[in-house]
């Protein structure tokens, strides 16, 4: 493989694939992120690719990265028709290349179908995708992440080109500034200003950094980036460092993404051997390469100067920001971090200019990137939702549109099921109520809500989930996971923990309500780092939009959602039980007795509230207790 | 278990003997013994020029270490938000109720270890376990059983 020796010889490659590519030439999509490789897509693709050669098919097969619909993988699409297949197994796929490849028929079966049984045929149709708006994504189910020469044939390396060929560093930075771009990751700082104030501080050499420390719990978008695309956030991150002058980049990768770090090793590979990373790139005399390092499993170090820590090889314990990590970041010197989406949306605002980018959004950012929130979002949509899965819309689509319409709406929802609040922003975010489902998510409306856009995990809850529980749990999921460096998060998070435990289990005091408010204003403003001082946030929250909630727990002991276990006890109604047996059967602690076709009953004394009895009854004969019921039903 | 020291060598060295690189040095080893044993702390330390402190700082401080053996199968359930709202907890529960261990045991016959890790990163299919890097999505209480069975046969 020849390096590429200009920005016009790798310009000119670019457009010889891009114009080779045969749009009619029939291709078989299989996606291979993580969720559909966990539903068997290798199995289909692999079988594929051999029939495929067996039988001489004239047809590319391509395993790509992720193409958001996880919850129905494995996931196929055919091209140029589009059709799209949805559970796919090892033994569809010779009925899918005779009927639908050659024969141009449709398989009823493998089509997706909505909750009202409609089918429909192109992936573009599907509600899911219908209203997305896939740029950052718009690769995934075309390109094979392990091939430089797929991500090419799409445009891709040609910003990256330009940029060389303009050889104006000052002018990438104002083109940041102008599109608007803010970090994806959290916080929401302006890309641009960021990276000026890295290439304006003195210091070498200077270090950019990809936060590829995906920690927020339920949030997945960074993981299915790389390992759909990874050329894009090297892209993203090439230009960066053209732009800040950075000789040495970094991706600090998490140690769950063992599929991420394999394609972004092979991306990376494929990248030296072009001659786009290394010694003088194309020519210009830029030198840059990237390396990877690994996390250790610790949430604390999506912290960008407890990152930074470990990259040097100590404890990730959060240190001293009284110089930014512009001025003084790794190893002491200029440094300049943004998270996975953000470097992977650069490429796109150069190919395709800053007014379309700042056509999409919400704001105007002429005068300042503060004033708006511009480009698209990723969100990881779970939870109690029908279509769970990666969803890229415009920045400012309203919570309804992204929950009920590409969503399909809340799970069960024919059980009686009914949409409680969103989670958005993992661990220091916040649960949102019904009434704001139609503010339109940027990252000011959310931050205005008590809530924040994180790196955009929206978990979804339903009437059955219980907020002071939710609160509980970000709250212990946060006290393991602070770093212990300073007193109010480390003690606040214990505090706090002790006080929701006790309320979730019925011991709690009215006056536990003040403590905690008053333990959440002190962590705000006395703890360390971002950790401590957002960590209170899940259960401000909850306290401001479900207050009700708590005080049911505490004065009546009632758990609403019917989910603290110690609150709780199972029954079995006699009128609609038809003593099909199933629950007995299921029972894990064979607390449930009858015989066939008679009433079951419930052994009080042997039941672990676990709650399968419910799940599994099929005539909604088990009732689930709470508060003053459990003693008028039982008489205990 | 037996600790080859030549192998640990294999593994500092392919990091330079970089202090910076402690973590994938660790890492790399623990991939390798399937956990970090005092000898090999040691040894590291040793190479590295630092002390023992800080590698067993390093080695208390990130969750993805184990200081003790695991068993030969280990089942990590996640305990993610998304997983959390559909059943993780309940899941966790019948894995340890099957398996008669809690949560960072091992069994006593060292077939499995349960551990549990915050976020796999696959929440559109939660609840999820892995069992020895085999992602097992939308898991309910009821298949448990079968699947601690699955493995224990292999």
């Amino acid at each position: 493989m020849e390096k590429f020796k200009s920005p016009s010889e790798l310009e000119s490659f670019v457009n010889g694939l891009e114009s080779a590519v045969d749009h009619n030439k029939p291709k078989i999509s299989v996606c291979r992120g993580t969720g559909c490789i966990a539903s068997g897509a290798s199995k289909v693709s692999a079988k594929f690719t051999q029939v495929v050669k067996d039988k001489n098919i004239h047809a590319d097969v391509v395993e790509t990265g992720c193409h958001g619909f996880c919850e129905r993988g494995p996931l196929v699409v055919i091209h140029p028709s589009e059709t799209f297949y949805q559970k796919v197994k090892e033994t569809d796929v010779e009925e899918i290349l005779d009927k639908t490849l050659a024969g141009g028929q449709i398989i009823p079966r493998l089509q997706y179908r909505d909750e009202a049984k409609i089918a429909y045929e192109k992936e573009k149709e599907v509600p899911f995708y219908k209203d997305q708006m896939r740029v950052v994504f718009g690769m995934n189910g075309h390109i094979d992440p392990t091939r430089i020469e797929d991500y090419m044939s799409f445009g891709g390396y040609k910003a990256f080109a330009q940029v060389i060929t303009k050889g104006n560093p000052a002018s990438v930075i104002d083109t940041v500034v102008a599109s608007g771009l803010r970090g994806r990751g959290g916080a929401g700082f302006p890309a641009g200003l960021k990276w000026k104030s890295t290439a304006e501080a003195s210091g070498e050499p200077k270090y950019i950094i990809c936060n590829a420390d995906e920690g927020d719990p339920g949030a997945f978008m960074d993981r299915s980036i790389m390992e759909g695309n990874p050329h894009s956030v090297l892209e993203g991150m090439l230009i960066g460092a053209y732009a800040i002058g950075a000789s040495i980049g970094y991706i600090y990768i998490r140690n769950e993404y063992p599929l991420a770090l394999e394609r972004l090793e092979i991306a990376l590979n494929q990248a030296r051997e072009y001659g786009l990373l290394g010694e003088n790139i194309l020519g210009s005399g830029f030198n840059f390469d990237i390396l990877i390092s690994r996390g250790g499993g610790a949430f604390v170090c999506g912290e960008s100067t407890a990152l930074m820590e470990s990259i040097e090889g100590r404890v990730g314990r959060p240190r001293v920001k009284w110089k930014r990590t512009a001025i003084s970041g790794l190893w002491g010197k200029p440094t300049n971090i943004n998270n996975v989406e953000t470097w992977a949306n650069v490429p796109y605002i150069f190919l395709r200019g800053v007014d379309w980018y700042t056509s999409i959004g919400t704001g105007d950012v002429s005068k300042s990137p503060w004033n708006g929130s511009k480009g698209t979002k990723i969100f990881s949509l779970v939870g109690k939702v029908n279509n769970t899965g990666l969803v890229e819309v415009p920045m400012g689509t309203t919570l309804r549109t992204i929950v009920f319409d590409i969503g399909g709406g809340i799970k069960d929802s024919k059980k009686g099921r009914t949409f409680k609040a969103v989670q958005t922003g993992g661990p220091s975010g916040g649960c949102i109520p019904s009434e704001f489902l139609d503010i339109g998510v940027d990252f000011d409306e959310l931050t205005r809500l008590g809530s924040m856009m994180g790196s955009g995990g929206l978990i979804v809850m339903d009437d059955r989930t219980c907020m002071v529980e939710v609160a509980r749990y970000f709250v212990d999921f946060l006290k393991e996971e602070s770093c212990g460096k300073c007193t109010p998060c480390r003690e606040g998070l214990r505090a706090m923990s002790n006080i929701l435990n006790r309320i979730v289990r019925g011991h709690g005091r009215m006056e536990d309500l003040d403590l905690l408010e008053d333990l959440a204003t002190t962590m705000v403003v006395a703890s360390f780092c971002n950790l401590g001082q957002t960590a209170a946030n899940p259960v401000l929250s909850t306290l401001k939009y479900f207050r009700n909630e708590y005080i049911d727990h505490i004065q009546t002991k009632t758990c609403t959602a019917r989910q603290c276990t110690e609150l709780i006890k199972f029954t079995i109604n006699p009128e609609t039980c038809t003593g099909c047996t199933i629950c007995a059967r299921k029972c894990p602690t064979s607390a449930i007795s009858g015989e066939t076709k008679k009433v079951h009953v419930v052994d009080q004394s042997k039941c672990v509230q676990c709650g399968v009895c419910f799940d599994v009854c099929n005539f909604n004969a088990v009732n689930v207790l709470s508060g003053p019921e459990i003693k008028d039903k039982l008489g205990v | 278990m037996e600790m080859n020291i030549e192998k640990l060598d294999e593994i500092i060295d392919g990091w330079k003997c970089d202090k910076a690189a402690i973590l994938p040095i660790l890492q790399d080893v623990q991939r390798e013994l399937n956990y970090l044993p005092r000898q090999a702390m040691n040894h590291i330390a040793d190479r590295l020029g630092v002390n023992l402190g800080h590698v067993s700082s390093i080695a208390t401080f990130f969750s993805s270490f184990s200081l003790v053996p695991r068993g030969k199968h280990i089942v990590t359930v996640c305990m993610g938000t998304a997983c959390h709202v559909r059943g993780a907890p309940r899941v966790l529960e019948e894995f340890e109720r099957s398996l008669k261990i809690k949560d960072g045991e091992n069994t006593p016959d060292m077939q499995f270890s349960i551990e549990t890790v915050n976020c796999v990163g696959a929440c559109a299919l939660g609840p999820l376990v892995i069992i020895d890097g085999n992602y097992h999505g939308n898991i309910t209480t009821s298949e448990v059983a079968d699947l601690v069975a699955n493995y224990r046969e292999k």
